[in-house]
This record gives C-alpha cells, sequence and structure tokens, in this order.
C-alpha cells in the first residue's frame, strides 16, 4: 500500500520519518511555529526552569536506587555510604536534595507569576488545575523522598505526616495503620514510601506535566498584561503579538538556565546543607522511634501549611484548615471576578489583599519553621486569617474593586 | 457494515451484562492490592507484652522501654511531683480521666497503680511525636503555670506529671496509660491486663 506523502513537503531521513510519525508537525506545533505573547518577562522562564529540576531530580534520582537499599535497618547507612563511599556519591545526593528546594522555590514563584498576572483565570482554568494537581505530587513526592534516609526528622515527620489521617473520623486510626503498614512507622512504612517515590508519583507527575502543557498549548499563554494575543490576527491567522517559541523563547529562556544552574550550583557545591534548611540538622542521626528530636520543623516549603496546622488548637479542625489551604488553590478560577486578569490593570483592593496574602504566606513560612512560641502561635492565627480571607473574600472584593482598562495590545518596548 | 436486522434489546443487554461484569472483576482485582498494604502477619505477631525491672528507678527519673514499638515510660514520681497534679487541674482539658485514656484501674489523679509509679506511652495524642520529659519548673517559655510536665516539641502541646494533656493545645487527649500489672513488688509486665483490683 502506498503511503500518502507527509504535509510538510520534508524528503530523505526525516520524511521517511514524518510519513510514518508527526515529529515534524509535533516541532512546528510546540515549538517552531507555537506562537506566544512578545511581552513576557523573567517571570516566565519559571515554567522551563521546573522542567529543567524535573528532569534534574529523574537523572539523579535514578543514580541514587542505584545505590540506596529501602530496608529501615540499611538506608541510613546507604545513605552514608553514597555520600562517602561512592565517587561523586555527595555530589549526585546533594544535587537531588538540593533539587527538591529548588524546585520548590521555582514552582513557588511559577505559581505566583500566575496569581500576578490572572493566569489561571478563562480559559487557562484546566492549566491551572492540572499545575494545582502537579503542586499535590510535589508535596507527596518530596514528603516520600524526605522519609527514605530514615533519620530522626525522616521518621519523626513521617509519624506526623502519616498521623494527620487519623484525625478523620471513624476510619482514621485504621486508616494510619493501613498506610503505615504497621502500628508505628517502620520497615513496611519506608519500603513502601521508596516505592512511591520511585516509581508511582513520578510517573504521575510526568503525565501531568504533559497535560498541563498541552492544555496551555491548546489555549496559547497568557502575558503580562492579561490580555489574549490571539484576538488580533495578521493575514496569515498568526497572533499580531505573537512570536515563535523558537528561536525567540528558546534562547530566553537558555539564558535563564544559565543564571539559574550559576544559583543553584553554588549551592550545591559550596553550601549543599542550605544553612540547615536544605538538609536538617537532626537528619544526620539515624531514626530512634524513642525519642522526638528537641526541635522537629518541616522542611521550609511545606512551612506555612505546618503553621496553618500547627496554629488551630484542634486536631480535626487544624488538619482540614492544613489541606483546605492547599485545596482552595483549585477554586481560584472562580473565585476571581474582576473583569481583568493582569495585576497591571486590577484596582488598589486587589493589590493590597495580594500583597497581604504575600507577607502572610512568607510569616507563616518563617513561623511554621520555629519552635511553637505563644507570639509564633498569635501571628501563624492572623496569617492563616488573611491566607484563607485572601481566597474566600475574593468573590467579594474583586468584584467592586476599581480596575483599569486593559490596552488594546500588549505593552511592550522593542530591545 | 450494515446496522440493518440489528437485535439492539440483545445489544444493550449484551453491553450491560459486559459493563457489569467487567465493573465487578475490576473491583475484584483492586481488593488483593488495597488488602497487601495492612499489616503483614510478622507485623502482627510483634505485639507481645514486656518485662521491666522498674526497682532501680531513681526517684524523680524517666526510664524508656520499646513495647510495641513505641516509647513507653516509666517515670518514679517523688511526692512532691504527685503534689503538684491538683495544682494544674484548672489547666487541663479531661483532670478527671473521663476519657477512656487509661484502664479502669488507672483512672485516678495520678493515673497509676501505684501513685508513684507511672506508667505512660510516651506518643503525643496529637500526631504522635514523644512529648520531652520536662520536670524543671518554672518554665514559663512552656506555660505560665509550669509545674512540670511533657511539652511535644511538634506542635507545643502540654501534658502534666500525670499524662493529662492541658487547654488550647493541639493534642485532644490524655496521654495513653497502656494495659500493665505488677508482678510483684518490682516488676511490672506492660500489655497484660491487672486482673484483680489493686
Ligand atoms: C513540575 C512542575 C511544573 C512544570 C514543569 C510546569 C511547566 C510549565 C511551563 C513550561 C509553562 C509555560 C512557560 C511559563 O508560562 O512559565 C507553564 C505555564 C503555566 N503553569 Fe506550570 N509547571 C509546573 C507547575 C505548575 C503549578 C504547580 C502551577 C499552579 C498551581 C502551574 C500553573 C501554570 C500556569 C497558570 C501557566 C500559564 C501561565 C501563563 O500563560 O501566564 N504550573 N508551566
Ligand atoms: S504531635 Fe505532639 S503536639 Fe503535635
Amino acid at each position: 500500500m502506498a503511503i500518502i506523502p507527509n504535509p510538510h513537503k520534508t524528503t530523505g531521513f526525516l520524511g521517511w520519518i514524518d510519513d510514518r510519525f508527526p515529529l515534524t508537525k509535533l516541532w512546528k506545533d510546540h515549538i517552531s511555529e507555537y506562537y506566544a505573547p512578545k511581552n513576557f518577562n523573567w517571570w516566565y522562564t519559571f515554567g522551563s526552569l521546573a522542567l529543567l529540576v524535573l528532569v534534574n531530580q529523574l537523572l539523579t534520582g535514578i543514580f541514587l536506587t542505584m545505590h540506596y537499599k529501602p530496608d529501615a535497618a540499611q538506608a541510613w547507612h546507604s545513605v552514608e555510604y553514597i555520600m562517602r563511599d561512592v565517587p561523586w556519591g555527595n555530589i549526585i545526593r546533594y544535587l537531588h536534595s538540593t533539587g527538591a528546594s529548588a524546585f520548590f522555590i521555582v514552582v513557588y514563584l511559577h505559581m505566583y507569576r500566575g496569581l500576578m498576572y490572572g493566569s489561571y483565570k478563562k480559559p487557562r482554568e484546566l492549566i491551572w488545575i492540572f499545575g494545582c494537581l502537579i503542586f499535590l505530587a510535589l508535596m507527596a513526592e518530596a514528603f516520600c523522598g524526605y522519609v527514605l534516609p530514615w533519620g530522626q526528622m525522616s521518621y519523626w515527620g513521617a509519624q506526623v505526616i502519616i498521623s494527620l489521617f487519623g484525625a478523620i473520623p471513624v476510619v482514621g486510626p485504621d486508616l494510619v495503620v493501613w498506610i503505615q503498614g504497621d502500628y508505628i512507622p517502620s520497615d513496611a512504612t519506608l519500603n513502601r514510601l521508596f516505592s512511591l517515590h520511585v516509581v508511582a508519583i513520578p510517573f504521575v507527575l510526568v503525565g501531568l506535566v504533559v497535560a498541563h502543557l498541552m492544555a496551555l498549548h491548546e489555549v496559547g499563554s497568557n502575558n503580562p498584561d492579561g490580555i489574549e494575543i490571539k484576538k488580533k490576527k495578521d493575514a496569515n491567522g498568526i497572533p499580531l503579538d505573537g512570536v515563535p517559541f523558537h528561536p525567540y523563547y528558546t534562547v530566553k529562556d537558555i539564558l535563564g538556565v544559565a543564571v539559574f544552574l550559576i544559583v543553584f550550583l553554588g549551592v550545591v557545591f559550596f553550601a549543599p546543607d542550605g544553612g540547615g534548611y536544605f538538609l536538617e540538622k537532626p537528619n544526620f542521626q539515624e531514626a530512634n522511634p524513642m525519642v522526638t528530636p528537641e526541635h522537629i520543623t518541616p522542611a521550609w516549603y511545606f512551612g506555612a501549611f505546618y503553621a496553618i496546622l500547627r496554629a488551630i488548637p484542634d486536631k480535626l479542625l487544624g488538619v482540614v484548615a492544613m489541606f483546605g489551604a492547599v485545596l482552595i488553590l483549585f477554586a481560584l478560577p472562580w473565585l476571581d471576578r474582576s473583569p481583568v486578569k493582569s495585576i497591571r490593570y486590577k484596582g488598589p483592593i486587589f493589590k493590597t489583599a495580594l500583597a497581604l496574602f504575600t507577607l502572610a504566606f512568607i510569616a507563616l513560612s518563617y513561623f511554621g519553621m520555629q519552635a511553637p512560641t505563644t507570639l509564633g502561635t498569635l501571628i501563624s492565627r492572623i496569617g492563616t486569617a488573611i491566607y484563607f480571607g485572601f481566597f474566600l473574600l475574593m468573590p467579594f472584593y474583586s468584584k467592586i474593586d476599581k480596575t483599569k482598562p486593559e490596552p488594546e495590545r500588549v505593552t511592550y518596548e522593542a530591545h | 457494515m450494515s446496522n440493518q436486522g440489528v437485535d439492539h434489546g440483545r445489544r444493550r443487554f449484551l453491553t450491560l451484562t459486559t459493563t457489569v461484569v467487567g465493573g465487578a472483576g475490576t473491583v475484584a482485582a483492586v481488593w488483593p492490592f488495597l488488602a497487601s498494604l495492612k499489616p503483614s502477619e510478622r507485623a502482627k505477631a510483634l505485639g507481645a507484652p514486656v518485662t521491666v525491672d522498674v526497682g532501680k528507678i531513681e526517684p524523680g527519673q524517666r526510664v524508656i522501654v520499646a513495647w510495641r514499638g513505641k516509647p513507653v515510660w516509666f517515670v518514679r514520681r517523688t511526692p512532691e511531683m504527685l503534689a503538684s497534679l491538683p495544682k494544674v487541674a484548672a489547666d487541663l482539658r479531661d483532670p478527671e480521666s473521663k476519657e477512656p485514656q487509661q484502664p479502669e484501674y488507672a483512672r485516678n489523679e495520678a493515673r497509676s497503680i501505684k501513685p508513684e509509679l507511672l506508667v505512660m506511652v510516651g506518643s503525643c495524642t496529637h500526631l504522635g511525636c514523644s512529648p520531652t520529659f520536662r520536670p524543671d519548673h518554672p518554665a514559663p517559655e512552656i506555660d505560665a503555670n509550669w509545674q512540670g510536665g511533657f511539652y511535644c516539641p511538634c506542635h507545643g502541646s502540654k501534658f502534666d506529671l500525670a499524662g493529662r494533656v492541658y487547654k488550647s493545645v493541639p493534642a485532644p487527649l490524655n496521654l495513653l496509660v497502656p494495659p500493665h500489672r505488677y508482678k510483684d513488688d518490682h516488676t511490672v509486665v506492660v500489655g497484660e491486663d491487672q486482673t484483680e483490683a489493686a
């Protein structure tokens, strides 16, 4: 049977492939003829950086798995072994552990960009929702990985996080035993968290990232002005304010990658424990189920959610608020009733609300990492109120806010 | 392919039965996977009672023993420590131990069989950290009226020297007193109940 020639009219080896597989089509659709707004600023590199960090985690993870032993009696020693005896083992481990923190820095900034420019609003709700699912998967992945070295923080972190499910009425306690596979966090627990960390969650994560990008490329990127470039097209149907992703943004993103790598590798080489925030001191001791370390705090990227848990003096409500703080992100596209997307054209109320929310999130993250004090609890309670107020009151304040008119075309100065 | 002469009733019936049988099969296939995550027979077997010699515990001292993988504390309380218990009662959530966090035979102010010897599971009733033994007092950084007790480093729950929880902390319940009995004057078996009233 004769093959129908491909529409790109490619010949030779590429032509042979294109007759059988949409290689040129994929390249054009997603890279060389994907039109992105020409007014992107540096906030728009964090998406590509997130991809880079994801690849870093996958690669370094594969190599760590070649030396690590998922066994409560051996895990700790196998990590020491990686650090001391495996050639370059310490660098590979630091790339992975610092990579985890970098992942959250990049993803938090990436999400914040969405918050500023209204990227979650119609028609990008699904991009945002896939993003939220990625964030959930990322949190689960980070938690499982944190447990693997089976140090003191690993053990007690697992104890606390798994016990959160025990707050669920009626089934809670049995659920905890089922998750742990034992009556306490133990070898069975470590083994299954390893399986999730190394196989299940990475699969889900990669799948979600693909869905995230498919949704993005279906509707096209937003931009710092929050206006749709697809509304103004030239005779060929190409957005007037669009430029092809390649070479314009590939080059721009490579600059972002270079800056990122300088900072990232600087930390990996010169301060791999990030001053105790990226790798915590008590985790340099092997797990001891009899004694909780005196200062137990979560990894910095969970600080805000942990502070919310601690702020509420009720077990069930604390757990509900903590999970609620993540889940409420999903509702954001429907909470914002503003007629404009970008912070540039939003009114004073939204700007104030976002500023307060930013301060609250930073304060919560900080106090979540400190030992509980009366002052810290008070500030955490205020921060929790602001956090939820920002979202729950948004339908009202975003509606009555005085917005500025959006421009017809994106604002852009050639450089 | 032609659709003529298709028996639609029969087609619907076949679709329906396939869906039902397939659905039931899927549910049945999921079950073994979920059930495989339950504690194994080996994990269940590790719950045996432990026998502890408490004779050498000094007054005011705490000893930690593992029972079912959890820390069990033995604290020999001094008369002064026991005298502190009524002083904090007003600050507690459940000063009379109404919640079933202890066997009947330990439902008293000291929450123990012998007042001086506290036997308790050292797992915070909030999320399971092991609270720190803080017999020193006053300790205003913990509580204005601190008479000694246990302070949980995880989310700041406070317990008195009988493991009774303070008000307005995340932990909802008093610490658990495990089933235990005195084999003789200085030997305690954790994991077995006291039979005759002590
Ligand atoms: C593994 C993690 C993630 C990866 C690899 C990733 C990747 C990307 C990439 C490559 C882009 C296009 C470039 C850009 O606009 O920066 C993008 C856009 C976007 N992402 Fe993500 N992302 C991740 C996580 C998230 C999360 C957690 C959220 C929010 C909850 C999110 C929300 C968005 C939104 C709303 C856009 C569209 C932005 C716009 O057009 O203005 N992403 N993502
Ligand atoms: S585990 Fe003790 S206060 Fe949370």
